[in-house]
């Protein structure tokens, strides 16, 4: 497997630009001939599907639920980042850019992340224009709040449903071109596998969710925008279809996977109640902004929140990160309240929990404008919890939320299968090893809006099946052997009628990965969990049990391809994470820390992207890297002091 | 907490389909009223039964999958709720409760508690959005809108097209969810152009996907888990008289 970033030559500043001009152009009158496969509706893929649509491209767009509307994205809350310096407080390009290498412990791509700060601004102008209802103030420009990880305001957003509301955006400019024919929509539909023809991806299989009906799509370029993995730890704040089932056939399939252990745990979640619990509930990171987070300071205090004076509080945030305080990066806040927790300070009756507390901008702004800025979160924590925020403190716990890991891609967003392509979550992307608020929505639509439609042009103006040989279709052998596999595996899956529920084995490979490879991880824990998932992935294939049968509907066998593909993948995971022997980022080795307990970067030995290739079944996978080079911020260590 | 659920099962479109009486047990108040069913289908696959179908996926409350008519009203008795975001604390040990889908003559059935729900896609198709390509746009800043207008729009497209508003129509009436995006967007300055055509585009493709006529039930505003108001209809109205006057 050979990494090539096609990092363009020439000044950061101007690498895209130049870039652009330099990649070949489709004829107008061609564009219609090339078909393009664009798997997922979210941001990335709404975005990507649209704007291919509008460039006269014939575009298949598939996703799994019964709309294109409720991909994962709409569940955003908190805002999207762009370097437009409205509020005049010192924000540039450059400084997105900076925050966002530095944000992501400098094991990003610079000149990715410099074009995806350059890109930011048309972003926000696009979204406007599609009549994105973004927040604003009494003089009817738009506002901005401030996030995790930046001293400057230059969040954009729409109350707590940013997300929402540029998803509905995305999706209207989707359905627009769904109604002009050039893309057609495919709801319910799952990818089961990937189709590669002479090195190429040349189409996919599909299944479908309502008649179990497995199909062929033939097409000149395959665009992966399928989101994160976080749900390989069962409870996480992702949706629950969300599923690594695209990324891992594509893994196999030839594509290189980057990063896999990079993970975000979020420090702001409603906690775990019970084992019922089905998924967890993240509370925007923006509460941090007017909330404050606090332990009680006496261990084992069973005290309620309201009866623990002041003195006996213990803001440990703005403690330990006076410079930042509560608003410190996600990894940061996230360990810090795992300190504090496994010190035995933590609070509610499973005392896996912190407080943030809005007493005092309350006290300082009035309920009025707090019930503003959050009310649509206050409404859901109390829903969810029956306490009122208003009155007592949340209780708030760290949560599996994003994956900053991801297929490998070059500088056009290909995988290292040529003409697949990865865009979104569901790539290695732009963050690093920890991601900083909103700035995951930003990813999704720089991809999808502004680079792909390009990137992709250029490798069909080049590699289009339209050669001599004439369109692949779906007749070329490779889909029916792949057809075949996979007709195969469901058949398998459906003969075990074993004794354990497909829930259940999820559930225990979540318990696996969030003990061993969650917020802290050691070389022994590691090891062990992957003895563990082999022996779990074994008793899955032999005790699983999917009732009904595989026509028609049947969510059993949907889920069961799911947790087989992430059996496989948590491995890899783990994998990853023992070999990573450092901290950064979300990725935190417990033998890596300073005597502080803060993370310790080894820049000498892992300053690249680990990237796997797919070996076969039973064999391990191999390593490569991407040495990452760091010619315009400096190595530091990052501190929030 | 014991229940006697009451659920609708239907093996597929061409099924009839009937109530089947499932008891639930070890239920508990902290559980969310599809985390009951989930419970009670890991029961069902233990007993070798078939589980209980129904649609789900942010569990949030935003995404609009969820559904189901529970003891007769959409998304069940908690007002501003999705059934997703209700919790087993609204019920009692011992209460009988009936589950069954959306039952609209837009939204067929697909199995148990599952519709299809691609009417409401085909209406946004007709005109829910503003003609702008992307990359075509001006500095977000150039064009100042009104707060009380931007917040109006907010309000309207906080809609998650879930389909309550239908299901809980003696008419089987989508109005509500259209007026929400036709308000969201005719709140914008950006919306303005095509707002006439929008309408009437939109209205036209609700009539031929057969949902039916609004005749003032209002039950869609109670259901509605986003409280999008009934007057968003007048609103709409208007705008659809106004529009039929100038062709
Ligand atoms: C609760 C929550 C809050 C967040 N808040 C913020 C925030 O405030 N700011 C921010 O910047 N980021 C935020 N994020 C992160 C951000 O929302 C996501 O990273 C981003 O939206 C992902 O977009 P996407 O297009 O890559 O994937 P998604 O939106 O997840 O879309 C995935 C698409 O792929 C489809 N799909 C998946 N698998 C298959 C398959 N096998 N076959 C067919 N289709 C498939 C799905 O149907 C879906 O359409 C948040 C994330 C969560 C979970
Ligand atoms: S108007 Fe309300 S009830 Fe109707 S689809 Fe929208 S959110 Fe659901
Ligand atoms: S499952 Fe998404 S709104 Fe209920």
């Amino acid at each position: 497997m050979k990494l090539d970033s096609k990092i363009p030559a020439g000044p950061i500043q101007e690498k895209w630009t130049q870039h652009r001009f330099n990649m070949k152009l489709v004829n107008p009158a061609n564009k219609r001939k090339f078909r393009v496969i664009v798997v997922g509706s979210g941001l990335a893929g709404g975005a990507a599907a649209a704007t291919l649509g509008e460039l006269g491209y014939n575009v298949d767009c598939f996703c799994f639920q019964d709309s294109a509307r409720r991909a994962h994205s709409i569940a955003a809350q908190g805002g999207i980042n762009a370097a437009k310096n409205y509020p005049n407080d010192g924000d540039s390009i450059w400084r997105l850019f900076y925050d966002t290498v530095k944000g992501g412990d400098y094991r990003a791509r610079e000149a990715n992340v410099y074009r995806l700060a350059e890109i930011s601004n048309s972003i926000i102008d696009t979204c406007v224009a599609q009549g994105v209802p973004f927040a604003r103030e009494y003089g009817g420009l738009l506002d901005n709040r401030s996030f995790g990880g930046a001293q400057v305001s230059r969040t954009f957003y729409a109350r707590g449903q940013t997300g929402q509301q540029l998803l509905i955006g995305a999706y209207q400019a989707l359905s627009r071109q769904i109604a002009k024919g050039t893309v057609t929509m495919h709801t319910r539909t799952e990818l089961q596998d990937i189709v590669v023809v002479d090195g190429h991806a040349r189409g996919i299989i599909t299944r479908n969710l309502v008649t179990g009906e497995l199909k062929r799509h033939a097409a000149d370029a395959v665009l992966l925008c399928t989101g994160g993995y976080g749900n390989v730890f069962y409870l996480s704040t992702n949706a629950m279809g969300s599923n690594v089932t695209a990324a891992v056939k594509a893994w196999k399939k030839g594509a290189g996977f980057a990063n896999p252990c990079f993970t975000q745990i979020h420090p702001t979640c409603i906690p775990v109640s019970s084992d019922h619990q089905s998924k967890l509930t993240l509370m925007s990171e923006s509460l941090r902004n007017d909330g404050r987070v606090w332990v009680p300071k006496k261990a084992g205090d069973t005290r309620p929140a309201s009866e623990i004076p002041e003195d006996e509080r213990d803001y440990y945030l703005e403690r330990r990160y006076p410079s930042f305080g509560n608003l410190v990066p996600r990894d940061v806040a996230s360990r810090a309240a795992k300190e504090r927790c496994d010190a035995g300070f933590g609070v509610g009756p499973t005392g896996l929990a912190v407080y943030l507390d809005f007493a005092d901008a309350i006290k300082r702004l009035g309920e009025d404008a707090v019930r503003a800025r959050y009310g649509n979160l206050f409404h859901m924590y109390q829903k969810i919890t029956a306490d009122n925020p208003y009155k007592v403190p949340m209780k708030i716990f760290p949560a599996v939320h994003y994956t900053m890991g991801g297929l490998w891609v070059d500088y056009e967003l290909q995988t290292t299968v040529p003409g697949l392509f990865a865009l979104g979550e569901c790539n290695f992307s732009d963050h690093g090893a920890n991601r900083l608020g909103a700035s995951a929505l930003m990813q999704g639509l720089a991809d999808g809006y502004f680079v792909a439609p390009y990137t992709v042009g250029h490798y069909l103006a080049q590699h289009g099946s339209m050669d001599a040989s004439g369109k692949v279709t779906t007749d070329h052998p490779a889909f029916a052997e792949a057809e075949a596999a996979l007709q195969d595996r469901i058949d398998s899956l459906m003969a075990i009628q074993g004794k354990q529920s497909v829930e259940s084995f999820h559930k225990r490979l979540g318990k696996i990965m969030w003990d061993e490879c969650g917020m802290a991880r050691n070389k022994a824990g590691l090891e062990s969990a992957i003895t563990a998932i082999q022996e779990l992935r074994k008793e899955f294939w032999a005790d699983v049990r999917i009732p009904g049968s595989k026509q028609g509907c049947n969510p059993e066998i949907d889920k069961a391809g799911r947790v087989a593909d992430f059996l496989e993948f948590g491995e890899l995971m783990c994998r990853d994470a023992l070999m990573r022997e450092e901290s950064c980022g979300g990725h935190f080795r417990e033998e890596h820390q300073t005597e502080e307990g803060e993370a310790k970067r080894d820049d000498d030995g892992f300053a690249f992207a680990g990237v796997w290739e797919y070996q076969g079944d039973d064999t391990e996978p191999t390593l490569h890297k991407e040495d990452l080079e760091f010619e315009h911020v400096k190595l530091t260590t990052r501190s929030y002091k | 907490m014991k229940l006697s659920l009451h659920v609708w099962r239907q093996a597929g479109p061409n099924d009839t389909g009937r109530m089947e009486q499932i008891t639930a047990t070890d239920i508990t108040e902290d559980m969310s009223f599809l985390e009951m069913l989930d419970k009670v289908n890991e029961d069902l696959i233990n007993e070798g039964k078939e589980p209980i179908a129904f649609d789900h996926d942010c569990r949030e409350g935003i995404c609009g999958m969820c559904s189901l008519m529970i003891n007769g009203v959409a998304h069940g008795p908690e007002s501003g709720t999705t059934t997703c975001q209700l919790h087993m604390r609204s019920f009692r040990d011992g209460d009988a409760i009936y589950i069954e889908p959306w039952r609209s003559r837009a939204f067929p059935v697909i199995r148990d508690l599952m519709v299809d729900r691609g009417s409401f896609d085909r209406v946004m198709q007709a005109g829910g959005y503003i003609s702008v390509n992307t990359g075509n746009a001006q500095d977000a800043n150039s064009l100042p809108i009104k707060k009380a207008d931007a917040d109006a729009a907010f309000d309207a497209a906080a809609c998650i097209g879930c389909g309550a508003c239908v299901a809980s129509c003696p008419n089987g009436s989508a109005m509500l969810f259209v007026a929400a995006k036709v308000s969201h967007l005719g709140h914008l300055p950006q919306g303005q152009p095509e707002r006439s055509k929008r309408v009437q585009d939109m209205v036209a493709a609700m009539d031929a996907e057969g949902f039916g006529a609004c005749s003032n039930h209002y039950e869609c505003e109670a259901v509605c888990p986003k409280e999008i108001p009934a007057d968003t209809i007048a609103r709409m109205n208007r705008d659809l008289l106004k529009a039929s006057l100038c062709d």
